[in-house]
């Protein structure tokens, strides 16, 4: 009992002091630094690799649909809280269709729901296939999505291929942190009940997990639906973070980065994944940015520094990794967990 | 005679031209150990298969408690191909998934070890009480199941204290050793609460020692939770010892039946097994 005590409290006093410290780091820092683009850009990340993890790492399902996924989510968001006053200008090219607005509450949750909606319309077929192919059907997914959204017919709630805008965004970092935060939260809750088990026994062994009872299709469908439900929030959050959605935007490359982000924290660890996606943004947005800007010293030109190196940085980095760290920074554990014993590690 | 738990009406399985079980029959009644041995390849898993719902029989009908269960007919090219009998005794088909059949009553072990390897032993019982539990994702994810939550592990828990391995809970399933999977696995089964267990070479790659403990296990077992006992061994120590009844498969076909004394003096399971001298 006391040691179950400790576990939360620990965790629970270390969110506290986070929140205080980025409510007082917003009144001493000027709201342009790039310390806060990195905060709300991993948050939003880090929920989106959860999500992911909570499916390859844990579920043992590999989908590569992320990315579709959150732009059904961003999308959503964006149709339904964009101000009756500002539909004209943002639609110029169509007669919008959708005549009301949503709370912002609301439509981010319905943002969810909508991606949850549609990964289990997609997993009927979907999620008979086993590994590679599932990849391959769910990466197909995404990319038809996008091109279904840039769809003329469906501009007048899509708005075709223009951007959307004009839609209610956030200021504060303690926005994507809470939205974020209480969605990890619940991922990680999930993971450890009966449900979150079962979930492992499938990754572990199918055939095995069958003859137990538990209903393949039934849970993967859950798994699948529940995961899809994050990547959308986290898509709404992406939406008001960038204060414009263009479906152009949502590549596979976007789901790379994430599946990076899974790999680099530790698949199947949850807070591997949080720590990852901060590392990440911060190393793409800010302390690598000097790799993609042409540097002099004096008249001489530093060799290979010019707009794309960082990604060929990334390709290596996740080279390595994979190579020579493959359980990345966390393996499958979780920060503050209880440790097993060495002796059962080492046989593994 | 008691009553039947397990009824298996000429099962034939066919895999392209293949024959792997050929009109199967057999029962297995209330309280009774039952053993199918057989040379390698005579098809003993693919009937358990056929039982379990991982195979869909080509022909045949099975019943579980005097309830059909799974029942098919040869169907569409298969009617053309088929080389096996009966194949115009039965009309409809039915269809289980394994899950299904493990809800109703029937616990299988496979032959090579399929324990969640990652997960404590603990854990591993435990999934097996999900099937049962009264909860849905919402009410496990925010706790509100806590009852029957704190049900399952008791449940969970009480088991592997009368099993002897309570104190293996917390050890990752597989890092233990080989004959101690094969009782985590058993004992797993266990806790779906099934009426029939199906062990698939429960004994394999133990010694003679761990073989006589896997004996008195499997006895105390089938006493403790009332259950009937299907099993293919290959260790005839064990066989001859337990079983009240035998069936010998060869090629797929039902060779002998019987005690464990008549099968033994079989002339047709001695030539299945030792081959016969050839006297030309």
């Amino acid at each position: 009992m006391k040691k179950m005590k400790r576990e939360t409290i620990l965790p629970a006093a270390l969110v506290l002091a986070l929140f205080a410290g980025l409510f007082i780091l917003e009144r001493v820092l000027p709201a342009s630094s790039t310390l806060f683009v990195v905060l709300k850009k991993g948050a939003i990340y880090a929920l989106v690799a959860a999500s992911m993890n909570l499916l390859n790492g844990f579920t043992g399902l590999f989908s590569l649909g992320q990315a579709g996924f959150m732009l059904i989510g961003a999308y959503t968001y964006a149709v339904f809280t964009i101000p009756a006053e500002m539909k004209p200008v943002v639609y110029q090219y169509y007669d919008h269709a959708i005549g009301f607005t949503l709370p912002v509450p609301v439509a981010i949750l319905l943002a969810g729901v909508m991606a949850a909606l549609f990964a289990a319309l997609i997993g009927l077929p979907v999620l008979k296939l086993k590994s590679d192919y599932l990849a391959i059907a769910t990466l197909g997914f995404a990319e038809i999505i996008r091109a279904v959204i840039q769809y003329d017919k469906l501009g007048p709630i899509t708005n075709g291929s223009n951007m959307l805008k004009s839609y209610p965004k956030f200021s504060s970092v303690l926005f994507p942190f809470t939205v974020a935060g209480v969605c990890i939260a619940i991922i990680l809750l999930l993971i450890n009940s009966s449900y979150g088990r079962v979930f492992k026994a499938i990754r572990d062994d199918e055939i095995a997990a069958e003859a137990m009872g538990v209903n393949l299709f039934r849970h993967k469908e859950l798994a699948f639906a529940i995961s899809s439900f994050f990547a959308g929030i986290s898509g709404a959050l992406l939406a008001m973070f960038q204060s414009t959605v263009q479906a152009s935007a949502f590549k596979s490359s976007m789901t790379y980065e994430i599946l990076l982000i899974v790999v680099i924290g530790g698949i199947g660890s949850i807070s591997g994944s949080v720590i990852a996606s901060f590392l990440f943004v911060a190393c793409s947005e800010w302390w690598l940015r000097f790799l993609d800007t042409e540097m002099f010293i004096g008249s001489f030109q530093v060799p290979f520094l010019r707009s794309g190196f960082r990604m060929v940085v990334f390709s290596v980095v996740i080279m390595v990794m994979v190579l020579f760290y493959r359980k990345g920074i966390m393996g499958d554990r979780e920060l503050f967990q209880k440790r097993r014993d060495n002796k059962a590690k080492g046989v593994r | 005679m008691a009553d039947n738990v397990l009824h298996v009406e000429h099962i034939t399985m066919q895999f392209g031209g293949v024959v792997a079980v050929n009109d199967l029959t057999l029962d297995v009644d209330q309280g009774e150990i039952v053993a199918l041995i057989g040379p390698n390849g005579a098809g003993k898993t693919t009937a358990f298969n056929c039982v379990t719902g991982v195979y869909e029989p080509t022909n045949g009908l099975v019943s579980f408690r005097g309830q059909p269960i799974i029942q098919n007919h040869p169907q569409g090219k298969m009617r053309a191909q088929y080389a096996g009998e009966h194949g115009d005794l039965y009309k409809t088909a039915m269809v289980k998934t394994p899950d299904q059949i493990t809800r109703l009553g029937i616990a299988r072990t496979f032959q090579n070890i399929r324990l969640f390897g990652n997960l404590t032993v603990f854990e591993n019982v435990l999934i097996a009480k999900h099937m049962r539990a009264k909860q849905n994702v919402l009410s496990a994810t925010f706790r509100l199941n806590y009852r029957e939550e704190e049900r399952m592990r008791r449940e969970a828990m009480e088991l592997l204290e009368i099993q002897g391995m309570a104190h293996l809970r917390d050890e990752t399933a597989s890092s233990l050793p080989y004959g101690l999977q094969r009782r985590v696995e058993i004992a797993r089964a266990l806790a779906t609460d099934p009426t029939l267990l199906l062990l698939d070479e429960p004994a394999a790659g133990m010694n003679p020692q761990e073989t006589q403990e896997l004996t008195e296990f499997i006895v105390r077992i089938k006493d403790q939770y009332h259950l009937s006992v299907f099993m293919i061994e290959h260790h005839m120590d064990l066989v001859m010892q337990i079983s009240q009844r035998i069936y010998v498969l060869d090629f797929g076909k039902l060779i002998a039946q019987g005690t464990p004394r008549e099968v033994q003096n079989d002339p047709e399971v001695i030539k299945a097994y030792l081959g016969v001298a050839d006297n030309a």
